[in-house]
């Protein structure tokens, strides 16, 4: 589903981001991203959503070589894949079912289909009933839920997340996660950052951890137990 | 079929959506709707003035006297007979005669001369006719200013037209001044709804953003932006065309009553049919356009970090 090439990524400045990152990630697998912060997290992340562009090497995602992608076309790319952020990026001025229904008004999906999808997606995160509130009366967590109600209405068969689990107290992180899991289960290929070691020690996926630039691939925690 | 219904549909939409968010910031867009109606409609209110005052022109034109001074020698039983001549053709409507007179009578009266020309030992005024051409073709009346002049006892034809044509002249160029108002207004329309949308885009930075990140294209980013600055447009048009509506009523009663006392039935025109479609229409147009600029350059700019 992604697969980077000797990527790396030097930004104008002159800090060099990302020197030789090579990896794939097999399309129905869930890894976490890890590493210190400033390892480069987040400017892999963003080379996956062409966010940003690699200065060397190749970035495939969905077999689809992201170079060949011109500027004009990457809201189609963008589509088919979710995309959860620390900040969540709710829009406060829409209901809860409007943020959800974001991505396929853009789309533009039939309304009786969005409906369905958006009320859907909120049933997927247990979250239906808030669909008329506005996202600043909901708490962080569910906020957060949202935010991934919102990258998944739109099916996407890739979901990346940016340190979904950021601002959120232990408990809350694991929920969010086994949210998480639940897609993974129905297919979904999903590439989460986090730098909460503990957190993932209790969850049973491959790890993929970014050291000085480059990845240190570790396929499971607990073979060496 | 069906893809034409939604995508019209979805437009529908944002348009609402647009509509909306100037009723949202009633105060915000009530400024810029202002600003936009008098830019529209002080070069249309003056344009309405202008057409106006050819439309008076007009109708004066087509009642433009003679004035043929007669030779002095002539005395005034055949003033009274060359009037009754004159009148008697078929191109002319009526002859006025001015008796000599009564034309120093007048001047004595009226010029303030009077203490001057008693110093005079004659009359030095000659008699004069005064003559209104039967309306017709631009031709006939060039053609009976001939077959007067021609006469033996005419002295001198003045055509009443000079001033016409002085005040035609003044219209031409207050039309093109005019034109020079539009086109500079305009612009200032298209810079004030450029500047409206350019606030509008930073105030939602944010959103724009987020709605890159799952998607958006530039196209759908930009719609509402369109759509918004053509709500503002169309706004400003509607007040423009309200306000000369307004303004003419109010002089539309001392006017009447200033052409009564010429002894003319004439009406203000106002904005016609055509006239307030083409200032909605362009007032919506210049609103588009300024958007339409605003969001070429600053739009792209914003793009998710």
């Amino acid at each position: 589903m992604i697969r980077f090439e000797n990527v790396r990524k030097r930004y104008p400045a002159g800090k060099e981001a990302l020197s030789g990152v090579s990896f794939s990630l097999e399309k129905g697998e869930m890894a976490f991203l890890t590493g210190p912060s400033g390892a480069g997290k987040s400017t892999l992340l963003k080379l996956v959503a062409l966010i940003e562009r690699p200065t060397r090497g190749t970035v495939l995602v969905g077999n689809q070589n992201t170079s060949r992608i011109p500027r004009r076309r990457i809201p189609h790319f963008r589509r088919r894949i979710g995309i959860v952020f620390q900040d969540h990026k709710l829009l406060d001025d829409r209901t809860v079912f409007d943020n959800v229904a974001l991505p396929l008004l853009i789309a533009s999906l039939r309304h009786r289909e969005l409906e369905r999808r958006v009320r859907a997606a909120l049933d997927q995160v247990g979250l239906l009933e808030y669909e008329k509130s506005s996202p600043l009366s909901l708490s962080s967590g569910e906020q957060q839920r949202i935010g991934i109600a919102r990258a998944v209405a739109s099916r996407p068969e890739l979901v990346i997340a940016d340190e979904p689990t950021g601002n959120l107290d232990p408990e809350l992180s694991l929920d969010i996660m086994q949210l998480f899991e639940r897609f993974n289960e129905v297919g979904v290929t999903l590439l989460i950052a986090t730098h909460d070691l503990e957190l993932i020690d209790k969850l049973d996926h491959r790890r993929l951890r970014l050291d000085q630039g480059k990845v240190v691939d570790k396929p499971q925690p607990n073979t060496d137990c | 079929m069906n893809l034409i219904t939604r995508y019209l549909s979805l437009h529908a939409q944002e348009f609402a959506g647009a509509f909306g968010r100037v009723l949202h910031q009633p105060f915000a867009s009530l400024m810029t709707i202002a600003v936009i109606a008098i830019a529209l409609a002080l070069p249309s209110g003056f344009r309405v003035m202008v057409n106006n005052a050819r439309v008076l022109s007009g109708s004066w034109e087509a009642a433009v006297d003679f004035t043929v001074y007669l030779e002095m020698s002539v005395d005034d039983e055949s003033a009274r007979t060359l009037a009754r001549d004159i009148e008697a053709r078929d191109d002319v409507s009526r002859v006025a005669l001015v008796n000599r007179t009564d034309a120093l009578a007048d001047f004595r009266a009226y010029s303030g001369f009077g203490e001057a020309l008693d110093v005079l030992e004659e009359n030095p005024l000659p008699h004069a006719l005064v003559v209104r051409p039967d309306g017709g073709a631009q031709g006939n009346v060039a053609a009976l200013a001939r077959a007067l002049d021609a006469m033996d006892e005419t002295a001198l034809v003045q055509l009443d037209t000079e001033w016409v044509e002085r005040l035609r002249s003044i219209l031409e160029l207050a039309r093109r001044l005019a034109d020079i108002a539009t086109v500079l207004l305009s612009l200032a329309v298209i810079v004030v709804i450029g500047n409206t949308i350019r606030l509008e885009i930073n105030n939602r930075r944010n959103e724009i953003e987020v709605i890159k990140l799952v998607g958006g294209s530039n196209g759908y980013v930009r719609r509402p932006f369109l759509y918004l600055g053509f709500c503002h447009g169309l706004a400003g048009g509607i007040v423009a065309a309200i306000t000369i509506g307004v303004g003419l009523s109010l002089i539309s009663s001392p006017a009447r009553s200033l052409a009564q006392l010429y002894d003319s039935g004439y009406r203000l025109v106002g904005l016609s049919v055509e006239q307030t479609a083409l200032l909605l229409g362009s007032g919506a147009i210049l609103g588009w356009a300024g958007a339409a600029i605003a969001t070429a350059r600053h739009l792209h700019r914003i793009e998710p970090t």
